[in-house]
């Protein structure tokens, strides 16, 4: 066990030290912090720019405050302003673009113009879309003289969300969320595949260094193979799951220091400072802005309350245990078959006909995880959450859904009796094939050396 | 004294017969030589020894007692396919292979700084192994071998990649480890180094022991009643009834002559001869090489009919 632990350490320590693995451990956290922080920067940025838009009309003027202002974006609603005086000049006038609706609107729906410099974002052009909508409809409506018609469009609409809630065996009521539950599918059995593949993969080709080197005999003669094999497979474990703590630490560290920093005064100067530059005129509606920006604020907290407390929700102990068995069986599972086609291997070049067969139930496991989080009680994912060498990737992504306990234990027990022959498989393999140069190994010849006696 | 021994050993790859009921015995303090042509068994029975495979029958003893998986500490090991780890540091790494020995850390450094000052190694300590020449990266293994201070030290090849000079110091270093008391199993095509080194030999052709023994003693039994006299200038030497001439050439301004002793002339009697022939700067017994040893036993049984 003491010489294991001295192959576990050399393992780790020279992985760790390496070069790629700090500038890795460091880049990572970097990369992903970008991803998360630079959309909500663009965000905010494009919000921080004020647009005004001057909205006329042909003939008639039976649209005026007919769109309501949103955040950053004012609608002046100009009259006797003919399209043609404006359209050349707006810009000079202070106007990010011209909103021209022809009185023909109501028959002819493309009777609207949005004439711009720039390319206006969907959501504006969305917003303008369904106010206009709104505001037809409603004027419609009104031709029929229905009386008391703004009580009753009032009564009839409701707004409507479907809250999902699930019952369990025991009859207890959960409130859940399908958003978080796919959101956590996707993360768990995709760090499944990944940590499965990169380790196992560098599994592998620490083997193929050992082979080629010929350092793997002098090893050999003081260690058992299967401990050379099994240090090597655990060492690069740890060395997986300290690149992921410190990914995570980072990542986490990172994002909060830049929100804290640079977001929230941004928000700040950009909803409350630059309000009163550009709109001394109209500091009404700089007031009502600012309200506006509160009010969102004060929804999106309460959402995110929400979907925290169904975040709270989720079964975390079984998720985390079975994240932990998952990783680890799979992990060991695949690592071990990685070991074996390493031995049997002169090359890495040499490796592509046994790669194959390994990786696809690898890739077929994601493939159907993405599926799963379409639809968890479909018969596909149900056995392949059952077969051990997708199980690990399939059942993780079931696991937030839901899943009866009979099917994780058998699926669980599925997995341990298969790693434990797969290891004991790949030992015997590995055991001849590290000794074996200058030979093209076959599926028939890795069969044989499982019948050599010890 | 036996130090190890190998009882009827046998080992089968598949339809292959590795090894067919060998035996050795190898004396303590000695130096032992494994011979035999490529793929003859000799590093299959390395392997069973090192305990990398097991026999598929037979018995292996150590000091007389069975060999057992904790005799690793026992034994030092040098393969024929050998190397280190390219990437890593050569101190670290000889102090990696003294702790897969069992040797505890400070006492393992305490020992290696020992051996790097010895054998003139210690700028090479923070060196990684890729920038080391091959004959350099020998000699780091060569200490990784002997560090534990090992009973039984088992070389394979252990000269290739040397230049003449460290085969000299590596020569030197093995005689000295015999004289501690180290015992030495050593298989190698050197026949020249076998002479130089070996105390007892085997010699293994196709699984099989063909020949073993104390090499002074083989070499006597080949000789052949065959002699190889000097004698000063230019000499004929006259056949008789006693001896037969084998060939004769000039050398250095001497004559080279091997003769072979017919009937049971004594060696006086040939003397007798020699001397009326002119001045003799040199007679001896011609013993055959172990190269010419070596040849003469695998083509002698390749070409048996038995083995057809």
């Amino acid at each position: 066990m003491s010489k294991i632990s001295v192959i576990i350490e050399r393992e780790y320590i020279t992985r760790v030290r390496k070069k790629s693995f700090i500038i890795m451990t460091i880049l990572g956290p970097v990369l992903m912090a970008a991803l998360i922080i630079v959309p909500s920067l663009l965000m905010l940025n494009q919000d921080t720019e004020l647009k005004k838009i001057a909205v006329i009309e042909d003939k008639s003027d039976l649209f005026r405050n007919a769109i309501p202002n949103i955040k950053n974006t004012e609608f002046v609603y100009l009259e006797n302003v003919k399209l043609e005086d404006i359209k050349n000049n707006f810009e000079q006038a202070g106007y990010y673009g011209v909103l021209f609706i022809s009185s023909e609107v109501i028959h002819v729906p493309d009777a609207v113009q949005l004439i711009s410099r720039k390319q206006p974002p969907i959501l504006l052009i969305e917003h303008i879309k369904n106010s206009l909508e709104k505001e037809i409809e409603r004027q419609k409506l009104l031709t029929y003289k229905i009386e008391n018609l703004d009580e009753i469009m009032k009564s009839v609409r409701t707004r409507v969300s479907v809250q999902t809630i699930r019952i369990d065996d025991t009859g207890k009521v959960k409130e859940t969320s399908t958003g978080i539950a796919m959101a956590l599918a996707y993360i768990l059995s995709f760090l499944i595949y990944i940590l499965v593949f990169v380790f196992g993969a560098q599994v592998m080709r620490g083997v193929i260094e050992e082979k080629t080197s010929r350092v793997v005999e002098v090893i050999i003669s003081s260690v058992k193979p299967i401990q050379l094999m099994m240090g090597k497979i655990i060492g690069l474990a740890l060395v997986g799951l300290t690149q992921f703590m410190i990914w995570i630490v980072l990542t986490f560290a990172i994002v909060t220091a830049v929100k804290s920093t640079i977001i929230s005064k941004e928000t700040i100067t950009s909803a409350v400072q630059s309000i009163p530059q550009d709109l001394m005129a109209q500091s009404s509606t700089a007031q009502n802005q600012k309200e506006t920006v509160t009010q969102i604020s004060e929804n999106s907290s309460a959402e995110f309350m929400k979907i925290f407390n169904t975040a709270l929700n989720q079964p975390w102990g079984l998720i985390i245990f079975s994240f932990i068995f998952y990783f680890v069986t799979g992990y060991l599972l695949y690592a071990s078959v990685f070991a074996a086609i390493g031995s049997a291997v002169d090359n890495e070049t040499e490796t592509q006909q046994f790669m194959l067969p390994v990786t696809i139930p690898i890739i077929l496991g994601l493939f159907v995880a993405m599926g799963t989080m379409q639809n968890p009680e479909s018969s596909l994912s149900f056995w392949f959450s059952l077969i051990p060498f997708t199980s690990p990737i399939v059942m993780v992504a079931r696991i937030p859904f839901g899943v009866p306990w009979w099917e994780l234990v058998l699926s669980m027990f599925l997995m341990i009796v298969t790693f434990i022959a797969f290891v004991w498989m790949a030992a015997k393999i590995y055991r001849t094939g590290i000794l074996m140069y200058g030979k093209k190994t076959s599926w028939a010849e890795m069969w044989k050396w499982l019948t050599y006696k010890g | 004294m036996t130090l190890f021994e190998a009882k009827n050993v046998t080992k089968q790859f598949g339809s292959t017969v590795a090894l067919n009921q060998l035996s050795i015995s190898v004396p303590r303090q000695s130096i032992y030589g494994l011979l035999g042509p490529n793929g003859a068994g000799k590093t299959t029975l390395i392997r069973i020894i090192n305990q990398i495979t097991g026999p598929d029958s037979g018995e292996l003893f150590l000091e007389g007692r069975k060999l057992q998986p904790s005799d690793v500490y026992e034994i030092g090991y040098l393969p024929e396919e050998r190397g280190l780890y390219k990437k890593m540091k050569v101190g670290e790494q000889a102090l990696y292979f003294a702790r897969l020995k069992g040797l505890p850390k400070s006492e393992a450094m305490r020992r290696l700084k020992y051996w790097f000052k010895k054998l003139e190694m210690v700028d090479w300590w923070n060196k990684k192994v890729e920038e080391l020449s091959k004959g350099m990266a020998q000699k780091v293994q060569f200490v990784t071998t002997i560090l534990h201070e090992p009973k039984l030290i088992i070389f394979d090849e252990p000269f290739t990649g040397f230049d003449p000079l460290n085969v000299n110091i590596i020569k030197n270093e093995i005689l000295f480890l015999r004289e501690r008391g180290a015992t030495i199993l050593f298989s190698t095509h050197n026949m020249s180094s076998v002479e130089e080194l070996c105390d007892n030999i085997t010699l293994i052709d196709h699984g099989k022991s063909m020949l073993d023994g104390r090499v002074d003693e083989i070499r006597k039994a080949w000789a052949g009643n065959e002699y190889s006299v000097t004698f000063a200038g230019n000499v004929q030497l006259p056949e008789n009834g006693n001896f037969k001439i084998m060939n004769s050439q000039a050398e250095n301004h001497n004559t080279v002559i091997k003769l072979k002793c017919l009937k049971n002339a004594t060696t006086n009697e040939i003397l007798q001869d020699l001397i009326k022939a002119g001045n003799i700067i040199s007679f001896n017994p011609a013993l055959p090489s172990m190269n010419e040893i070596f040849i003469r036993v695998v083509e002698s049984k390749n070409s048996s009919p038995s083995n057809q």
